[in-house]
């Protein structure tokens, strides 16, 4: 059948051919979102959303688009994708909106979206058209989910807001024996950092990878 | 069997393993090798590395000394059991050994783990790689316990040694291929990461933040203050260096601080001796010196034009006379051991003018204009480290269009 046939179509991004530590796309947003992981789960599935609807939708009119214009067509597609997301962050979770900030307007500009319309959906059916954004954008959802549980586990001490290494101000937990958090973690660089090491690691147990 | 036998059979026995690396480094450690150092992009003549490391460990040991001496002597003062205090350099309150005991139970631990998960880390990349261990973690550890506070807990030390080790050197490649310092990367990291353990007014003096914590849970002793004088200085407050025996402690070094930084007599002994010993660039250090005084007669140009309101939080700071700006702080320590790192800075001798002169420019800038990061000198050496290979870029190409023209000019 269809789905096994072009089941590679999800898979290949997970980890060989992953949009952020493979193609290095879509690295602003790493940075900047995943000081919390909850942040980076949301910013996630909305880009799950974003690329998995917008794939289909150019697929759908890649015969009728002319070329000379496609980049336009493809930005409203998209910025219409992107203000959907956004008005349903604000209506439904307005803290988490405003954490978000800018970064949801600029999913617009996240290379791994116009990519995958440019490389993918304007020369494939839908079906594999929407395969193929899943796929992607689980790619970069595992990435931001690795490096966004790093950041806060190490920065906050806690995971998705929950305090699991006990109360930095009371002392308890690994705090009673000296432990702090570590502020650079917060910071955009050690996400930089974080995400070289995923690089570095992925490449070294997969030496095809590596490039001259 | 004497001992070297002994160790010799081991290595012997070991050659070819995995673990040969480990043994090699101590027996090269402990007893010259018949062969000398011929690789590493900062090997520029005959000398080995061996030598190098060792005569900067040398210019070291008396600031490490100085250091344990002044980290007694602090925290007594601060704790009131000093309470005499004479003039001069060799005065008896401070070379005591009341004083030296403190230093060596607080710093002796730091010198040592910085040794031991450094060397561990660099073994460990040795043993994976399959190369030789290289010296370059000696210089590097005897720095590190010498940059960060005195009561710093151990293992953040070794968390930012770790880091340091790795993402300053080893993914570069090791020894010669690191494009940043690795001592300061790794109190860069300490900075950024612990800031409430590298800064502000109560981690310089052993004992202080212990003192406050009792306070807080109900105890009745007085606070300690451990405030460093630049740090007074960014509070506009000129308490702590308005009379010339303030100027001479700074000089001298009997001021709160990094362990090894305060004594600048010591620093100056040290480049002096760098110096001779032609390991140091003597370039890289009067340049910074240069680019620190111009940077502030500026300032103090500047304040005595009257363009700065007394009350602006720049103003102490900015009317400090500028020479004393070398004396307070850890710019004297930064622009001799650090800013001359054969590895980092730049290699033509006109490019050294340059790089040394812009660590002491931004060094002072960022002091001035930045209380948050009081220690211009760490963040300026480590802009100019990337800073380096470009000045050098544009120095030779400079050269190579000087001696176009000259030969066209021949030809022609």
């Amino acid at each position: 059948m269809g789905f096994f046939k072009d089941s590679n179509l999800i898979t290949d991004p997970l980890a060989d051919n992953n949009p952020i530590t493979i193609q290095v796309l879509g690295i602003c947003s790493a940075l900047a979102i995943t000081a919390e992981l909850e942040a980076s789960i949301v910013m996630s599935v909305a880009v799950l959303f974003v690329l998995g609807v917008g794939n289909v939708v150019i697929s759908l009119m890649r015969n009728i688009i002319p070329s000379k214009i496609r980049i336009i067509v493809q930005l409203i597609v998209v910025a219409t994708l992107v203000i959907i997301v956004d008005l349903v962050l604000k209506a439904f979770a307005y803290e988490l909106s405003k954490t978000l900030s800018v970064f949801v307007g600029l999913i617009i500009t996240n290379c791994i979206i116009m990519g995958r319309f440019e490389a993918f959906a304007l020369a494939n059916g839908p079906w594999k058209s929407f395969l193929d954004g899943i796929g992607n954008s689980l790619g970069y959802a595992v990435i931001l989910v690795i490096v966004g549980f790093f950041r806060e586990l190490l920065g906050s001490g806690t995971l998705l807001g929950n305090p699991v290494l006990g109360d930095p101000i009371e002392k308890t937990g690994v705090y009673a024996y000296g432990y702090e958090n570590n502020g650079f973690m917060l910071l955009a660089p050690m996400a930089l950092i974080t995400v070289g090491l995923i690089i570095w690691v992925q490449r070294s147990r997969n030496t095809a990878l590596i490039e001259d | 069997m004497a001992l070297k036998d002994k160790l010799h059979d081991l290595k012997v026995k070991y050659t070819g393993t995995k673990m040969s690396p480990v043994f090699n480094a101590f027996h090269t450690f402990l007893y010259a090798p018949n062969e000398t150092t011929h690789s590493g992009s900062h090997i520029r003549g005959a000398d080995d590395l061996k030598r190098t490391m060792n005569t900067v460990i040398m210019a070291l040991v008396p600031c490490l000394i100085f250091g344990m001496f002044n980290a007694g002597y602090q925290h007594h003062v601060a704790t009131g059991e000093i309470t005499t205090f004479t003039e001069g350099f060799l005065r008896p309150e401070f070379w005591n050994w009341d004083n030296l005991v403190v230093g060596l139970w607080k710093v002796l631990p730091l010198v040592i783990v910085s040794y031991a998960v450094g060397l561990a880390v660099e073994m460990f990349f040795a043993a994976k790689n399959g190369h030789e261990v290289e010296e370059g973690y000696l210089v590097t550890g005897m720095l590190v316990p010498l940059i960060v506070p005195i009561d710093i807990p151990l293992w953040m030390l070794s968390v930012a040694v770790i880091f340091g080790v790795v993402l300053g050197k080893e993914v570069f490649g090791g020894t010669g291929m690191n494009i940043l310092n690795p001592a300061l990367l790794i109190r860069a990291f300490l900075f950024f990461a612990y800031p409430t353990w590298m800064s502000g007014d109560k981690v310089w003096v052993h004992g202080a933040v212990e003192r406050t914590n009792e306070i807080a849970a109900g105890s009745t002793a007085d606070v300690i203050s451990g405030e460093t004088i630049l740090g007074s200085l960014a509070q506009n407050s000129t308490a702590m260096m308005d009379s010339s025996s303030d100027v001479w402690n700074a000089f001298y070094g009997f001021i709160p601080g990094s362990v090894g930084e305060t004594s600048t007599l010591l620093i100056i002994l040290g480049a002096l001796f760098l110096i001779f010993s032609k390991i140091g660039s003597w370039r890289i250090m009067l340049s910074a010196a240069l680019g620190a005084l111009v940077m502030g007669f500026i300032f103090n140009l500047i304040t005595d034009a009257g363009f700065i309101a007394q009350s602006s939080k720049f103003y102490t700071l900015m009317s400090l006379e500028f020479w004393q700006h070398l004396l307070i702080g850890g710019f004297a320590f930064g622009a001799i051991y650090m800013a001359t790192d054969p590895v980092t800075a730049s290699q033509t001798n006109k490019g050294k003018w340059i790089y040394g002169f812009l660590i002491g420019f931004i060094s002072i800038l960022i002091r001035v204009f930045n209380p948050a990061y009081p220690e211009g000198v760490m963040l300026a050496i480590l802009l100019m480290n990337v800073m380096a290979p470009t000045i050098d870029h544009y120095v030779v190409q400079g050269n190579v269009k000087k001696r176009l023209k000259r030969l066209k000019a021949k030809t022609a």
